[in-house]
């Protein structure tokens, strides 16, 4: 029994429960007549039936859904290893890996070996004995789940405060849903960082100049392991987020400051929403238009100047992602200078003060924070940004500032290491998570300055 | 400077009382003022004499503060607006092509109602108009400058110890008196003030009050204001306004003792406003 | 220089001849600041219409692929020897074979087995496919001889297209002078044309350019984001009624608050991240499934559909709930009956955009495998499968030429579903727009 089945049972099982109550409501006072001896309207019974009967059920479909491949595993592998000599960990995991594809239907079950094809046989029978007994179990609490709330209907039952209160627990639990997914991220990926620096020293990663883990195979090898100095990423990160800022910043700024204090509203109208088209635009295309459109272009121009223009250049990759950050500035620009109250405007104009002297010296001044914080949340975007440097920026850890060569990023080594089989235990999957703890902690700490100083620019002017 | 002569005004005008004066800064004849389809400021005649005050007063959306912020055309900087009519300063009409808004503004200083001090320090909110003008040559003439119009202002003594304070950290008596300093630091001939004291405390208020009696030998003043006491104090001339019609010019005593139109006479013995 | 430049002026007179002196100046930095800012405008809108105009112009020939006719002999001593007209032995016949012989019966001066094999290369390896479905359906079809409308090779294609350069030295293009020959003479009696390419949006991926279509990526993306639209809808509206109508106002919701912004701005990849370890290596999820796609990118979309939900809400004046109030509606009345139905364009419009940026992501669903090289269209949530993005990024790293025009026209493809997305954000925004 397939679990989307078990779900529409689930469902089922609510309305039927909403009836049951509701049903059960008005017979408890007599009939239809009575229903104003209700503490509550009728519907409210059901409602409060209803809930009690789906939460528990879906509780219990939930966690089984979550941990039932992983116990079914367990069981099988024990099954596996019974009566052999134990099997070597990295043995077994390729074991699992053909186990899982063969009840995947994705491996034949003639391609592989006799145990793992009992296995195979044994994991399918017992997932559909798990189908069953989920169905069973799930059901089988919210019943008695309503069987309790209808024994306790009776005309003086609060249903509807009661009912309510359920509800809003329930959106407390919505809102929580935030919290847990950054305790998740800083739980998954600390967890797995924690292994790879139980492997890899600190000072290896953070002050080490040569970055090379694909030769870090199996956990086994540490010995000639690749080296995992991570220096290089982040001189390459912070070389390709500059080109993206130092072509991003004077253009938003600019288009912003022309839009908000020169262009007539016409224009604005037109333009605005067409500037923030390039907001929209998927980053892979970015990253596609720098690999086939920026990156020949610039090396021909580089070769007409007598300069060697790496085919994935940092100076490419950098370019483009300053394009796709262009109206991110513009548009928090936008709202900053437009936050900035008119009589400071006013009080310049009425000194004589030409337009551009009262936007450069008391609309931008007045504005500075909040366009700092601005660019820095800009930043963090360039910083995180990937698929335009997975497309467009080197593999190679290049320790370079010149913007014309290769480099490689933080957010390029996470996705080559961990895309394509990977086994959790390798320091080569584990540096990825080691890596991704850097990039989320740097971007929070960005993020956390910049709306901290972008929220006290707007409490200033409000 | 070609002087044109400014037309005398027109027969038949509305406005009670004596509009013009001899050898005014301002001359206005026949202004109005559109906002949109909103008709603000009906064919207002009127002359602002040189070192006096002139108060302008009348109920809410009477049109006072949009013809004060016709003088120095800050209503440029609103969109939907539209100006018509001779406004001259010195005979020279200030809408003319060759006049410049730049020229113009440094001419004819403006306070406002709320103070808006820039976000710099003290020091460079007075220095900010010479400094765009170029009027001092090196940072000793622009010390100078600043010194002179902070004391002008009657505010030296209160802050030479913390110019490089933000302007903003003054109270609002201080934050007004500093934007008045701002404005007397490019020599102006008119100062044109907002309802300088509407958001201002009593006491700062009568400190403002004093220091447009004296500012008065030096400058034009022209003051629009919601307290007729205010107005009845410190100018030497009164303007009621109705909504965007120019009722009664005249002198100030004579306007609230003797007043000769009905609407200004409702005003001020206080059955509207 | 006049002598009224020197030291302070004093009065209005001396002042306006400074001011005068500095003008031309101030007015030249004028012309060049609002230039700047012209030209940083100019510069942003001609960076738009490069971009698309570079896809378009790249992709726009996607719509049209090169088609070869072949008299085709359905020679029973190749597909049955045995006579048998068992589906099973149609089935694995060598369809092959007859195309082979179709083009040997066209070219028949074509001698010697490397000029041979460069004739059989015009032909794309799915006209085997083709004929064999054709035979399984009518075996009454064996024996006979048809004219049949086959796939060309993806470089005929190209040099179809002109994307081949005639002149370009041997060598150096994809396609021999004897191959270009052979293409003139089949074009020349019209045997070989361009249509209107189907294959491109009812196949999935493949490894030769011109089989290769859409149709795999675009029913993934779609089940994923059903699957983010079900979950991240109601969690985030319910959290931001929650945050906007009861929560108390402490340290509890502060923290969520916060939170929720700071979530706005993680990078994409961390959620990848999250997923790969979360929901595949702890939970046990099949990798490549929309399933776990989706619930990566609902964690990805929830905090701005939250924040649009709760500014939505956040516009519906306080006097609606008050006069509910004053009824004796409860606040989950309230909110129900008259709060959350003013909000829902407002809610509607943060929904569509969250989506629309769900659509457009690919980095955090690299990470959780949905990068793997599928042929099938996925069935259902669980399936492996892959989407749109993520498919452009995997045919962007093909060398082959054919593969840069499926690149841009499944790029077009995306642009045009974001088009629809947020265009209807729009619509939806300025029709049911209130301001009270």
């Amino acid at each position: 029994m397939s679990p989307s089945i078990v779900l529409l049972l689930i469902v089922a099982l609510a309305v039927l429960a909403f009836q049951v109550g509701k049903a059960r409501a008005i017979a408890v006072v007599g009939g239809h007549r009575e229903v104003r001896n209700l503490h509550s309207l009728p519907g409210h019974y059901g409602l409060l039936t209803a809930m009690w009967c789906a939460i528990p059920a879906l509780f219990v479909f939930v966690a089984w859904v979550a941990f039932q491949d992983n116990v079914l595993t367990r069981l099988v592998t024990a099954q596996l290893a019974e009566g052999q000599q134990p099997i070597p960990a990295a043995q077994m995991s390729l074991m699992l890996n053909d186990l899982r594809n063969v009840v995947a239907g994705s491996l034949p079950a003639s391609s592989v070996t006799e145990p793992v094809r009992l296995a195979a046989a044994e994991f399918v029978r017992l997932k559909r004995i798990a189908g069953f007994s989920l169905a069973g179990v799930a059901l089988g609490a919210g019943i008695l789940a309503l069987l309790w709330v209808r024994a306790r209907i009776r005309p003086d039952l609060r249903a509807r405060n009661e009912y309510e209160r359920l509800v809003e627990w329930a959106l407390f639990a919505c809102s929580a849903v935030a919290v847990l997914t950054t305790v998740g991220i800083v739980l998954s990926i600390v967890f797995e960082a924690g292994r790879f620096f139980s492997i890899v020293p600190f000072t290896e990663f953070f002050f080490g100049t040569n970055w090379s883990p694909q030769m870090a195979i199996r956990a086994d090898q540490i010995g000639s392991s690749g080296a995992f100095g991570a220096v290089p990423l982040f001189v390459g990160t912070l070389l390709i987020s500059l080109v993206a800022m130092v072509v991003a910043v004077p253009l938003g700024l600019f288009s912003a400051i022309y839009l908000a204090e020169y262009a007539a509203p016409k224009l604005r109208r037109v333009v605005k929403p067409l500037l923030e088209v390039l907001a929209g635009v998927p980053t892979v295309v970015y990253g596609f238009f720098a690999v086939t459109t920026i990156g020949p272009m610039l090396r021909t121009i580089g070769e007409s100047m007598g300069l060697t223009v790496a085919g994935e250049s940092a100076l490419a990759a950098g370019l483009v992602m300053g394009i796709m950050i262009i109206p991110f500035v513009s548009s928090l620009a936008d709202d900053m200078i437009t936050a900035v109250p008119q009589s400071l405007r006013d009080g310049a104009y009425a000194l004589g003060a030409t337009r551009s002297e009262t936007i450069r010296q008391v609309v931008l001044r007045a504005a500075l924070p909040g366009i700092v914080g601005g660019i820095l949340l800009a930043v963090s975007r360039a910083i995180g940004e990937t698929m335009i440097v997975v497309m467009a920026a080197g593999l190679a850890a290049n320790m370079t500032f010149n913007p014309l060569e290769a480099v490689t990023t933080v957010t390029v080594q996470i996705v080559t290491l961990l895309v394509g089989d990977q086994e959790f235990d390798s320091p080569k999957t584990l540096a990825a998570f080691a890596l991704g703890l850097m990039l989320f902690l740097v971007t929070l700490l960005l993020n956390v300055i910049a709306l901290y100083v972008v929220r006290k620019y707007r409490e200033q002017y409000e | 400077m070609s002087d044109k002569a400014v037309p005398p005004v027109r027969e038949g005008i509305r406005t009670i009382g004596q509009v013009t004066v001899p050898e005014p800064v301002f001359a206005c004849r026949d202004v109005n003022v559109h906002y949109g389809d909103k008709h603000a400021i009906k064919d207002v005649n009127i002359d602002i004499g040189r070192a006096e005050v002139l108060a302008m007063i009348g109920p809410s959306g009477c049109g006072k503060s949009t013809f004060l912020r016709c003088l120095n055309r800050m209503n440029d900087t609103i969109e939907s607006a539209r100006v018509t009519g001779l406004i001259a300063l010195d005979g020279q009409d200030i809408h003319d092509k060759r006049r410049d808004v730049v020229q113009l503004r440094a001419r004819v200083g403006m306070v406002f109602q709320k103070p808006n001090p820039f976000p710099k320090s003290i020091y460079e909110n007075v220095a900010y108009g010479p400094r765009i003008h170029g009027l001092a040559a090196d940072r000793g003439e622009l010390d100078e400058i600043v010194n002179v119009s902070l004391r002008r202002a009657g505010l030296w003594e209160e802050v030479k110890d913390r110019l490089n304070n933000p302007g903003t950290s003054l109270s609002g008596g201080q934050q007004q008196r500093l934007c008045i300093a701002r404005a007397i630091a490019v020599n102006p001939d008119v100062i044109l003030m907002d309802e300088p004291c509407s958001a201002l405390d009593p006491i700062a208020t009568a400190r403002i009050e004093d220091l447009i009696d004296e500012l008065r030998e030096s400058y034009a003043i022209c003051i629009v204001t919601h307290s007729m006491q205010q107005a009845a104090r410190v100018s030497q001339r009164t303007a009621y306004f109705h909504l965007g019609d120019l009722i009664e010019v005249g002198e100030t005593k004579k306007i609230f003792t003797n007043p000769q139109a009905k609407l200004t006479e409702d005003y001020i013995t206080g059955r509207f406003g | 220089m006049n002598s009224t430049s020197n030291g302070v002026p004093r009065t209005a007179a001396e002042t306006q001849v400074r001011v005068r002196a500095g003008l031309a100046r101030r007015y030249r930095a004028e012309r060049r600041f609002r230039a700047y800012g012209l030209a940083a405008v100019a510069l942003g809108i001609s960076f738009v219409v490069f971009l698309f105009g570079t896809v378009l112009s790249q992709g726009l020939s996607v719509l049209r692929q090169g088609y070869v006719q072949l008299d085709i002999i359905y020679d029973p001593e190749v597909i049955d020897p045995a006579g048998t007209r068992l589906p099973d032995d149609l089935a694995v016949a060598d369809y092959q074979a007859l195309v082979r012989a179709a083009l040997r019966e066209r070219f028949p001066d074509v001698e010697g087995r490397p000029a041979l094999r460069e004739l059989y290369g015009l032909v794309s390896s799915a006209a085997s496919v083709e004929l064999q479905k054709r035979v399984t359906a009518d075996p009454g079809l064996i024996g006979q001889r048809q004219r049949v409308t086959l796939l060309a090779d993806d470089t005929v294609d190209m040099l179809l297209k002109g994307k081949v350069s005639r002149s370009a030295p041997e060598d150096e293009r994809r396609l021999s002078d004897a191959q270009v020959a052979w293409v003139d003479a089949l074009r020349a009696d019209g045997a070989l044309q361009l249509r209107f390419n189907r294959a491109f949006f009812t196949n999935g991926d493949s490894r030769d350019p011109e089989q290769a279509g859409v149709r795999g990526a675009v029913v993934g993306s779609f089940l994923t984001l059903l699957i983010t639209l079900l979950l991240s809808f109601p969690i985030g509206v319910g959290a931001a009624v929650y945050l906007e109508e009861f929560a108390p106002r402490n340290r509890i919701t502060d923290i969520i608050e916060v939170n929720i912004n700071n979530l706005a701005a993680v990078p994409s990849i961390v959620f990848g991240l999250l997923g790969l370890a979360m929901f595949i290596s702890f939970f046990g999820m099949p990798r490549s499934a929309p399933l776990v796609g989706g619930l990566v990118l609902t964690l990805l979309t929830l905090p701005t559909v939250i924040i649009a939900s709760r500014a939505a809400l956040k516009a519906v004046p306080p006097s609606i709930r008050e006069a509910a109030l004053g009824m004796g509606a409860s606040r989950w009345q309230t909110v129900v009956h008259h709060v959350l139905p003013l909000a829902m364009p407002g809610v509607l419009t943060g929904a569509i955009i969250g989506m629309a940026r769900a659509l457009g992501e690919s980095a955090p669903l690299l990470m959780i495998g949905m990068v793997a090289f599928i042929v099938e269209v996925p069935a259902g949530a669980l399936d492996p499968s892959t989407v749109l993005p993520v498919q452009v990024f995997l045919w962007s790293d093909l060398p082959e030429r054919g593969f840069v025009e499926r690149t841009s026209g499944a790029i077009i493809v995306l642009l045009l579903f974001l088009i629809v997305m947020n265009a209807t954000a729009v619509v939806l925004r300025n029709k049911f727009e209130k301001r009270w």
